[in-house]
């Protein structure tokens, strides 16, 4: 049986943990690369042409954007953090309910927010609440639930059934269950979902200007109104690395959060 | 190796238990009662769909009973609180279901945990039980369920399973997902454990021939779970209790019946170089083995070893048909 045991052991993996590759791979790499290249090339053009004039200065200067740059990442960040903290429960409730109701409820719900035009969702939540920041974070919780929430119901159904089942024949409670086998093995669509959702937040934040909540937004819309190119290119290269980093910093999460084994 | 404080097998009672689905209108499992001592090693044995599985997840109540009573040492299962019940109670499945996201030390450490024990002594428990199930600890404990072979696997479910040394331990098919040679690798190892640890344990197959194997009794079970026949697998094979059970046994009962019996049991000849050099079995082997080992040779006899290797006498196949002979009558009522 020994001899069994041995021969068993130089057939499975040699490597402890088999899971973490390299670190740094194309991808890791590649995207800060594309960041740092795209605003490079985007300050140099800038500093080329010269001067910006009495118009362009009222956007094209390091205060200005950098506000507009730090509200745009809290009013995504915030949203897809609320979108988080809601669709997961959600997400949870509704694959564990019987009733095909509520289930049909939930997903309804979330298939609504996406499909509306946001543009639409968030004017339509200005007239009722008002503008400002509080009605284009609702807004955006509405448009971003449906990655987060699909992706928890995806992920607590793959886990394979005879895990729970002896999970359950150990003698685990249905909570316990559920936080020490299920959702860490759900950890990683979860996260593939969050990410979604995060980066869906960074575009979608643009819109936020139209009710007074700031972002990359303004400077867009100032470029647009003002037919001032250069301002527009700005608002648009920012706001597209903003979201690349994004993605990029998910990513990361995904990859540390992942459980080991899996 | 298990030592004297493991806890040993419980009696198990099942009276009258039945399972009905609300929608189906044939039961499941139907007035099912059955008597297991402690210690036992209980085969039930039945087609697929005859409702062999689900008897058995009725007495840890995954699948809740609709009718009747089960008692483990006269403690009535349902009247406890599920979850305290389950810990008490090894379950191993075909699928293994380890956890995959714990590692082996963490997996066999779940049911200690919950139950509250301290670390020292499931880390102690844990090294033990890998021991015991013949995985080395200091290669395995930090592995990973998908970097283990499926035999190693199934180990470390029997080691989960007899974590917190529970009385009883249910097991369905724990070997049929792997190959022949491993299975019969875990079978033996299995029946050496059980040896030593005296659990009682129901065990549900649809393999006869790992039941007479493995079992102290054998319940061969019909549809919805009615026991045709309920016995010690050298009885069941000698004489079977209707025609069902009969093909259920299938061809080569006697050779069947061959494999439960010694060499050593067996009454031989006188040791001779002769009958050495056609071949030899061990005492500690069957008769189904040493007629395989005569037929193979193209003799008649062969010779007999100790474990040693020295021989201690000769096998004819007129001396294993008497063996097989006596065997019936002896059983015969």
């Amino acid at each position: 049986m020994s001899i069994q045991a041995a021969r068993d052991v130089s057939t499975s993996y040699s490597q402890p943990s088999g899971r973490k590759g390299k670190f740094f791979t194309a991808k890791r790499i590649g995207t800060p690369i594309l960041i740092v290249v795209a605003l490079s090339a985007l300050l140099a053009f800038l500093y080329l042409r010269g001067e910006p004039d009495s118009i362009e200065g009222f956007a094209l200067n390091w205060e200005y954007q950098l506000a507009r740059i730090d509200e745009h990442i809290r009013i995504s960040i915030a949203a897809a953090l609320l979108v988080a903290a809601i669709a997961i429960p959600l997400g949870i409730m509704a694959s564990r309910t019987k009733s095909k109701f509520v289930r049909g409820f939930i997903t309804g719900f979330a298939n609504v927010g996406q499909a509306t035009p946001a543009i639409g969702v968030i004017i339509l939540l200005a007239l009722i609440i008002g503008i400002g920041w509080t009605t284009a974070i609702i807004a955006l919780v509405l448009y971003g639930m449906l990655p987060v929430l699909r992706n928890t119901m995806a992920g607590l159904a793959q886990i394979d059934p005879f895990v729970v089942e002896s999970a359950k024949g150990m003698g685990m409670t249905p909570l316990q269950i559920l936080f020490r086998i299920e959702l860490p093995l759900a950890v990683p669509v979860i996260l593939a979902g969050f990410r979604t959702t995060l980066v869906f937040s960074v575009g979608v934040a643009t819109i936020a200007t139209f009710i007074n909540a700031g972002g990359m937004g303004e400077t867009i819309v100032v470029g647009l109104k003002l037919s001032r190119p250069a301002v527009l290119l700005t608002g648009a290269v920012v706001v597209s690395c903003i979201a690349l980093l994004m993605d990029w910093v998910a990513g990361l999460i995904e990859d540390i959060l992942r459980p080991k084994g899996v | 190796m298990p030592n004297s404080n493991t806890t040993s097998g419980a009696s198990i009672e099942l009276l009258n238990v039945t399972k009905q689905y609300p929608n189906q209108d044939q039961a499941a499992v139907e007035n099912f009662s059955m008597k297991i001592n402690p210690g036992e090693l209980i085969m039930l044995v039945g087609p697929s769909g005859c409702g062999k599985t689900t008897t058995m997840k009725m007495i840890n109540r995954i699948i809740e009973p609709t009718s009747g009573s089960i008692t483990i040492d006269g403690e009535d299962v349902l009247s406890l609180d599920q979850n305290t019940l389950r810990r008490r109670i090894g379950y191993v499945i075909q699928q293994i279901g380890l956890f995959p996201h714990m590692t082996i030390a963490e997996n066999v450490s779940v049911v200690p945990k919950l139950l509250g024990w301290s670390k020292e002594k499931t880390a102690a428990r844990v090294e033990e039980l890998l021991s015991v199930v013949e995985l080395d600890p200091k290669t395995f404990l930090n592995r990973y369920p998908k970097q283990l072979s499926g035999g190693q696997q199934q180990r470390v479910g029997v080691a989960r399973a007899l974590a917190a040394d529970p009385p009883v331990m249910l097991m369905d098919e724990p070997f049929g997902a792997t190959d022949p040679i491993t299975r019969e690798k875990l079978q033996a190892e299995f029946l050496r454990l059980q040896e030593s640890i005296g659990k009682t344990i129901v065990f549900v197959t649809h393999d006869f021939d790992e039941a007479i194997k493995l079992g102290d009794r054998i319940a061969v079970l019909g549809p919805k779970s009615k026991i045709e026949q309920f016995d010690t697998p050298a009885k069941i094979l000698a004489n079977p209790a209707s025609t069902y059970v009969s093909s259920f046994i299938g061809e080569g009962a006697a050779l069947k019946r061959l494999a439960l019996l010694l060499v050593g049991n067996t009454k031989m000849g006188a040791a001779s170089k002769a009958h050495a050099k056609a071949g030899t079995v061990k005492v500690s082997d069957n008769l189904r083995e040493a007629l395989d080992r005569i037929v193979l040779a193209g003799g008649n006899t062969i010779g007999v070893q100790d474990a040693s290797g020295a021989a201690v006498g000769s096998l004819s196949i007129e001396q294993i048909s008497e063996a097989l002979g006596a065997d019936v009558s002896a059983l015969g009522k």
